[in-house]
């Protein structure tokens, strides 16, 4: 409880401070709108249902997307930590195309498979899947192998070693991968939409360009406190009750 | 099955090293850790695996574990050779291999869930049977994190008695200990392995440990490894490791194993 007192009076603080600077006429109100137009705006869209519309597809295409690329990334970064050939090439891939910020993606998605879903889609996938690829091969070559051996004695082989030495054993890493490709996920589904009207479904990024082309600042601003707050949301949902696991069994956050 | 039965005492195994030998190649070159080694130990004996480091102890553990093959010789466990690692052969490590991920209790079911024919509450009753055993019944729910060193040897041990194996294998379990603790741990052993009647190889480079442990010390030379002498402790049990007869064989051994450095010092 104390800590939410703490929070809220910080965020009310900064409401304070950017209505003061609204007030103070420094800046011209078209680029700096008060707090309370900003509100209006985000009041406004709430009724009409352009907000809620735009938050699910958004969120539809990031969330189809980043479960296709877990499903994908998971078995192929354990497969890679288990086969040398797929360490060498799959594995080399992964590593280069995930240096690649996730949003070149865009161009080529947009070409191949125009304004559509699917270039959404493939956007995603690509930046899910090569950190979860990564971090899971890494989390598998990470484990000492004591473990391995000590399930072995004891009768583990095969399959159920996988399932119940390897996979938790490899968890920290994985997750750290999950939270990393949901992170580039995000960023380069944010930018694809708002580079490029999708005509199948209009996005929070459409709307936030659209404010731009409108010179609507209150647009502009309030959108980007929704990314914001599902961004928060989408860590303390998806993300914090793992990491809390972890810490709790492994002692130390890694 | 039921838990009695799951519980009984098992007859311990008897088990016969024949002539193992054993060459690792790396990029550092050819070592030969095993040369022709032959031990015969009996059922329910007490061995101690003395040497200094590098001589092979725990490969040759290791080979009796199935864990690893002799390129040359066998391990015969009643009549049977070994090839791979079986549940009636437990091992307990220098660090604990504990998996952080479970806590203390699942830790210990970690094995019995492997053996077929369990049902879970029977389980349950053979993982609290050791629990209680070593003495941790009252952390089956904490992680390994939140145990003490000593503690999580502990844990080891009763994960590695609860498949009920017939022979214990034990790499140096407590070489990272305090000395209280480990004084501790030697008396919970002894009792454990009067109790539960199991056959165990235990090794370790300190010599006291051996001389407490151990029915019998065999003492390993390295470059080749090869088993140099071996020596009889029979004092009775429970023995405590300060006790002056004790020393006397300590010191026995000691003579011998600085004979066996020095030897081996001369042949590099
Ligand atoms: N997997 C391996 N690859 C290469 N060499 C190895 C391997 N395992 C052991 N050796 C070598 O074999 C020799 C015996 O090793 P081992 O671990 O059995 O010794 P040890 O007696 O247990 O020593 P310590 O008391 O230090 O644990 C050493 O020289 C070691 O370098
Ligand atoms: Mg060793």
């Amino acid at each position: 409880m104390k800590r939410f007192i703490r929070a809220a009076i910080f965020f009310v603080g900064l409401l304070v401070v950017w209505e003061g600077l609204y007030l103070a006429h420094i800046w011209s109100p078209v680029l700096v709108p008060s707090p309370l137009s900003v509100g209006r705006y985000l009041w406004g869209a709430a009724l009409d249902g352009t907000l809620g519309s735009a938050t699910v597809v958004t969120l539809r295409r990031l969330l189809y997307g980043y479960a296709f690329g877990l499903a994908i990334g998971l078995p192929l970064g354990f497969l890679t930590a288990h086969f040398r050939v797929l360490k060498d090439t799959i594995g080399l891939l992964a590593l280069g195309l995930q240096t690649l910020p996730s949003v070149c993606w865009v161009p080529l998605a947009l070409l191949w498979f125009g304004q559509t879903e699917s270039a959404m889609f493939f956007v995603v996938v690509m930046g899910t899947i090569w950190s979860v690829i990564i971090a899971t091969e890494d989390g598998v070559r990470n484990i000492p192998p004591i473990y391995a051996r000590a399930a072995r004695t004891m009768g583990s082989r095969g399959l159920h070693t996988w399932v119940k030495v390897i996979l938790p054993g490899a968890l920290p890493y994985i997750v750290g991968g999950m939270k990393q490709g949901w992170a580039f996920a995000w960023r380069s589904l944010m930018a694809a939409e708002i580079y490029v009207t999708i005509l199948s479904g209009f996005g929070l990024g459409f709307l936030m360009n659209n404010g731009r082309e409108l010179n609507a600042m209150d647009q502009v601003i309030g959108i980007m406190l929704v990314l914001l707050v599902i961004g928060l949301l989408a860590d303390k949902i998806l993300f914090a009750p793992w990491e809390r696991m972890l810490r709790r069994r492994w002692g130390t956050a890694k | 099955m039921t838990v009695q039965s799951e519980l009984r005492v098992e007859v311990p195994a008897k088990l016969s090293i024949q002539n193992v030998s054993k060459s690792f190649h790396s990029a550092g070159g050819h070592v030969h850790a095993l040369d022709r080694v032959s031990l015969d130990v009996a059922e329910g004996e007490f061995i101690c695996l003395l040497g200094p480091s590098g001589c092979g102890k725990s490969t040759l553990l290791n080979i009796v574990a199935g864990l690893e093959q002799a390129d040359d010789g066998q391990v015969v466990a009643d009549g049977g050779p070994i090839r791979e690692p079986g549940r009636d052969r437990m091992m307990m490590f220098q660090e604990s291999a504990l998996f952080p991920w479970l806590n203390v209790r699942d830790n210990v079911l970690f094995g019995l869930k492997l053996k077929p024919n369990l049902r879970r509450k029977e389980r349950l009753e053979v993982a609290q049977f050791y629990l209680r055993l070593v003495g941790l019944e009252k952390f089956q729910r904490s992680f390994v994190h939140e145990l003490s060193g000593g503690m999580k040897q502990r844990v080891a041990l009763a994960r590695a008695l609860a498949p009920n194996p017939r022979v214990l294998l034990m790499d140096e379990p407590f070489a990272a200990l305090d000395a209280l603790t480990r004084e501790q741990l030697y008396g919970d052993l002894q009792r454990i392995w009067q109790e539960r009647k199991k056959t165990i190889i235990f090794v370790t480079h300190n010599v006291r440990e051996a001389a407490c442990l151990g029915d019998r010390v065999i003492l390993m030379s390295p470059h080749p490894g090869r088993i140099q002498e071996e020596f009889k402790v029979d004092l009775p049990r429970p023995r405590d490791i300060n006790s002056v007869e004790l020393a006397r064989h300590a010191t026995a051994i000691m003579a011998s194993l600085k004979g066996a450095r020095a030897n081996a010092e001369v042949a590099e």
